[in-house]
């Protein structure tokens, strides 16, 4: 079956539906699918939940696809950077559900991994524990949290090849790999489509297996906070 | 004299042993990573990394290598990488043997609130309650009185908790104090400042 498409169009072809539940990549603006993100801005889909760290920050990532107000719903564990999604959430018209970094990563593993469900000691106590089922495990209260089960997963990655294989660099990594795991559909945008054979079996950090759908593009890969030392310093 | 910025850190320092593995907060805490000396210090940035390096020189910045507050970081030749799911394992799983953090508010039974002031702008905890939940020793380091002169070691968290029990020392500008049974127990006190000063400016209750 190939998997490699030409646009990031054509790869979301035929898997979008209004007020689906969308897993993204990314930290930040490092290692986020960019591409992808333009392409669901273009398709005019909405209504969307979307399970991802960050919401971009206004005119770049996810902030775009808050600008069209195509997002119903962020999933997310920081939205600080985002001046429009403030004011999209104060005024009511934006849902946010807050999930700790750790037990928003675990969520998406665990749906990728058929785990409908796990307790963590992460929020007990707190308001992220309200409501949550609570259970005591060798004297400790641990909340329940469920896995998340997504629509669709938009994915950035270093190199693929034909089959899916990935591979991310340094810290674009990040939730790429579980929002990778968790969509029924999986779609993957990378810097270069390798030939196949040329990735080491042992380095792959994602098996193909989860990977549906690849396209390869330019990337601006924008830096949120430089920072810089002086040579002097050195 | 109480301690400035640059001594609270180098007080939060002296917490770390070799060979531990660190998760440092942004702010007062990013300063410690100067002051290990010859330590063997591993420290963690909860994107996915452990082994971080500082800043890189101006012009060699790398988009794909950032911390945990998205600033521009370099690798170490000790540094792995990983996905995030696997980072909040670690952290979760009690391997990380400390996290120095700042905080709004310290409760006498080790309650921390440090992530949302109700009524103004809500940003979210990021990975602050995996981490206070998580890792073995928790060290706050904050100022010990707010802007307006009230203690921010209180008998009870007045701000949402980021953790329930969860902080075993803090470190203030006053000096050093201990989450113990019953209440705080003042450690240390910086230079020239004295215990009854650190009472006067404490809400909580200090326990000998």
């Amino acid at each position: 079956m190939k998997k490699v498409y030409g646009t990031a169009a054509e790869a979301l072809d035929g898997v979008l539906h209004d007020g689906m539940l969308i897993a993204a990549g990314g930290f930040g603006l490092c290692g986020i699918p960019e591409l992808l993100i333009d392409a669901l801005v273009e398709s005019g889909v909405k209504d969307l939940t979307v399970a991802s760290n960050n919401a971009g920050v206004d005119g770049f990532g996810l902030g775009k696809l808050l600008e069209t107000k195509q997002i119903r719903k962020m999933m997310s564990s920081y939205v600080g950077e985002n001046a429009e999604f403030m004011r999209q959430y104060l005024s009511g018209e934006l849902e946010l559900e807050f999930n700790p970094q750790g037990t928003l990563a675990e969520r998406m593993r665990a749906g990728g991994a058929g785990i409908a469900g796990f307790y963590t000691k992460t929020g007990y106590g707190t308001q992220i524990g309200e409501g949550k089922e609570v259970k005591v495990f060798n004297g400790e209260h641990y909340i329940l949290e469920e896995g998340i089960f997504a629509d669709l997963s938009i994915v950035k990655a270093w190199k693929a090849d034909d089959t899916g294989n990935l591979v991310f660099r340094k810290t674009a990594r990040n939730f790429n790999p579980p929002a990778a795991m968790c969509g029924k559909v999986c779609v993957v945008e990378v810097e270069e489509i390798v030939p196949r054979g040329s990735l080491d079996p042992d380095h792959i950090h994602l098996p193909g297996i989860y990977v549906h759908r690849i396209i390869q593009g330019e990337h601006e890969k924008r830096i949120e906070q430089r920072t810089t030392r002086k040579r002097e310093e050195a | 004299m109480p301690w400035d910025r640059n001594q609270m850190a180098a007080r939060a320092a002296e917490e770390l042993e070799d060979g531990m593995y660190v998760n440092l907060g942004i702010g007062i805490p990013t300063l410690v990573a100067n002051y290990v000396g010859d330590k063997d210090i591993t420290l963690q940035s909860e994107n996915g990394m452990l082994g971080m390096g500082p800043f890189p020189f101006e012009g060699e910045e790398d988009p794909d290598l950032i911390n945990a507050g998205k600033q521009t970081i370099t690798e170490l030749n000790r540094t792995s990488y990983f996905d995030s799911a696997t980072s909040f394992g670690m952290i979760r799983g009690g391997k990380i043997a400390a996290a120095i953090l700042g905080a709004m508010e310290v409760a006498e039974n080790g309650d921390l609130a440090n992530w949302m002031i109700p009524g103004k702008l809500v940003k979210g905890m990021g990975g602050a309650m995996d981490l206070v939940a998580g890792v073995e020793k928790v060290v706050v380091v904050m100022d010990h009185q707010n802007k307006a002169g009230a203690s921010k070691l209180l008998k009870e968290c007045t701000l949402p908790l980021t953790g329930k029990g969860v902080v075993d020392r803090i470190i203030t500008n006053l000096g050093v104090l201990d989450v113990v049974e019953g209440g705080l127990k003042i450690v240390e006190c910086a230079e020239g400042v004295t215990e009854d000063q650190i009472r006067e400016a404490t809400e909580a209750t200090i326990v000998n």
